[in-house]
């Protein structure tokens, strides 16, 4: 049974540290301009609601592996 | 380096000695005055002192005032604030039950003196890929990260020793990540959070004493989400205390909103020889213990080594991933 856990910390590591590349690779150098002096307010709020899309797709993710452990803890 | 050693030996002494004198003190007083509740997992009706919060935070605001004085850092008084409010935030919800949002609320608000400090950097470190500059998300982050922190190492206080033992081997294994990256400063107040949960565990231990209510809960948790941000390790910090973080994601996606546990069916019952088993309750939530109990029963003793087994885990994914930190791709 703690096996099942283990794995699901694993996976919950995993996605930690792909999530993070990214943030890093894909996020970080997004630049939005042309809106004057509101540009690092339009860029931090852009982030802001990428990174936001990309928490939603984590948990998602966790949820489905969550329930796959779950089931087989039942089913065992 | 060599100029932290002394500073760090007397700050950990004092961490450690302060709670470890003070806890019985704190539990004589809370006897006397019936400030008691049910131990809820023993078969015979055990009345335990709560809170300890009080021990808890002398130990860790003495050990920290002692280390400003060597260091005269914001980053350190920030720590000593955040978690000052937090301990107050608690020993309000220990006295007066409050209701699910105002935890989250009242501790969002503890950050304020990270935030007035400036002790942090809008910085966020990953592993392998590097940092991301994100001034504004990371303001919202440093406000989410006390009460998330509070409040998930709270969601574990659930059986005999778990929370002090559980934020013993995450902010050990914190410390360790902060010297491997460097940070010795922080690495020291991150001590100083280990030995002063460690003393504590000794008398929260199963058979528990003391239990360390909201006040103490909340204090560990806002201690360690401040050193995680002025150490700039927020992520390390995360993977430390997975197990933690997966009991409340558990809870969450179960209950789908924001409560306080009190509200909650219990997810555990008892069997005849004491153990504890999952509940047939479709409406119960569905929590780590609840996890683990899944296939069958197990003891209160036996639950806490699981669950101390996991938290190892995760802090050796939390140091390896310090090591990661060093390696780009």
């Amino acid at each position: 049974m703690s096996l099942s856990i283990f794995s699901f910390i694993f996976a919950m590591w995993i996605l930690i540290i792909v999530g993070g590349g990214l943030m890093v690779l894909f996020v970080g150098p997004l630049s939005f301009s042309g809106y004057g002096d509101l540009d690092p307010l339009v860029n931090s709020g852009f982030k802001v609601l990428i990174a936001m899309i990309l928490i939603f797709i984590w948990v998602f993710a966790l949820l489905k592996i969550k329930n796959w452990i779950f089931r087989k803890i039942v089913k065992s | 380096m060599e100029q932290l050693i002394l500073p760090a030996i007397i700050a950990i002494t004092i961490a450690f000695f302060s709670v470890y004198g003070l806890t019985p003190f704190v539990i004589r007083a809370l006897e006397k005055r019936n400030i008691t509740v049910v131990d809820a997992n023993k078969k015979e009706k055990t009345m335990i002192a709560r809170p300890g919060g009080l021990s808890i935070i002398v130990g860790i605001e003495l050990s920290l005032i002692i280390l400003y004085v060597f260091f005269p850092i914001s980053e350190i008084l920030a720590v000593i604030l955040t978690t000052f409010f937090a301990f107050i935030v608690g020993l309000i919800d220990d006295k007066k039950t409050m209701g699910g949002w105002f935890k989250p609320l009242a501790l969002a608000f503890c950050a304020a003196p990270i935030l007035l400090l400036g002790a942090y950097d809008s910085n966020l470190d990953f592993p392998l890929f590097g940092s991301v500059k994100i001034p504004l998300l990371y303001m919202a982050l440093v406000v989410f990260m006390i009460p998330i922190m509070g409040n998930t190492i709270n969601s574990i206080d659930v059986l005999n020793g778990v929370a002090s033992g559980f934020t013993t081997i995450a902010s050990f294994a914190l410390s360790i990540c902060l010297f491997i990256l460097q940070n010795y400063e922080v690495g020291i107040i991150s001590l100083c959070l280990s030995f002063a949960s460690l003393a504590f565990y000794k008398y929260h231990k199963f058979p528990s004493k003391i239990f360390p209510g909201d006040s103490g809960a909340i204090t560990f948790g806002a201690a360690y989400g401040s050193i995680a941000i002025i150490g700039g390790v927020e992520v390390i910090a995360a993977i430390a205390i997975l197990p933690a973080i997966i009991n409340s994601f558990l809870f969450l996606s179960s209950v789908k909103k924001i409560v306080e546990h009190r509200e909650i069916k219990n997810p555990t019952s008892h069997t005849d020889d004491w153990k504890l088993k999952s509940t047939s309750e479709n409406h119960a939530p569905i929590t780590l213990v609840r996890l683990l109990i899944a296939k069958k029963p197990l003891s209160e003793k036996q639950i806490g080594i699981e669950i101390f087994k996991l938290a190892l885990f995760s802090g050796m994914l939390a140091i390896i991933t310090a090591f990661m930190m060093g390696v780009n791709i």
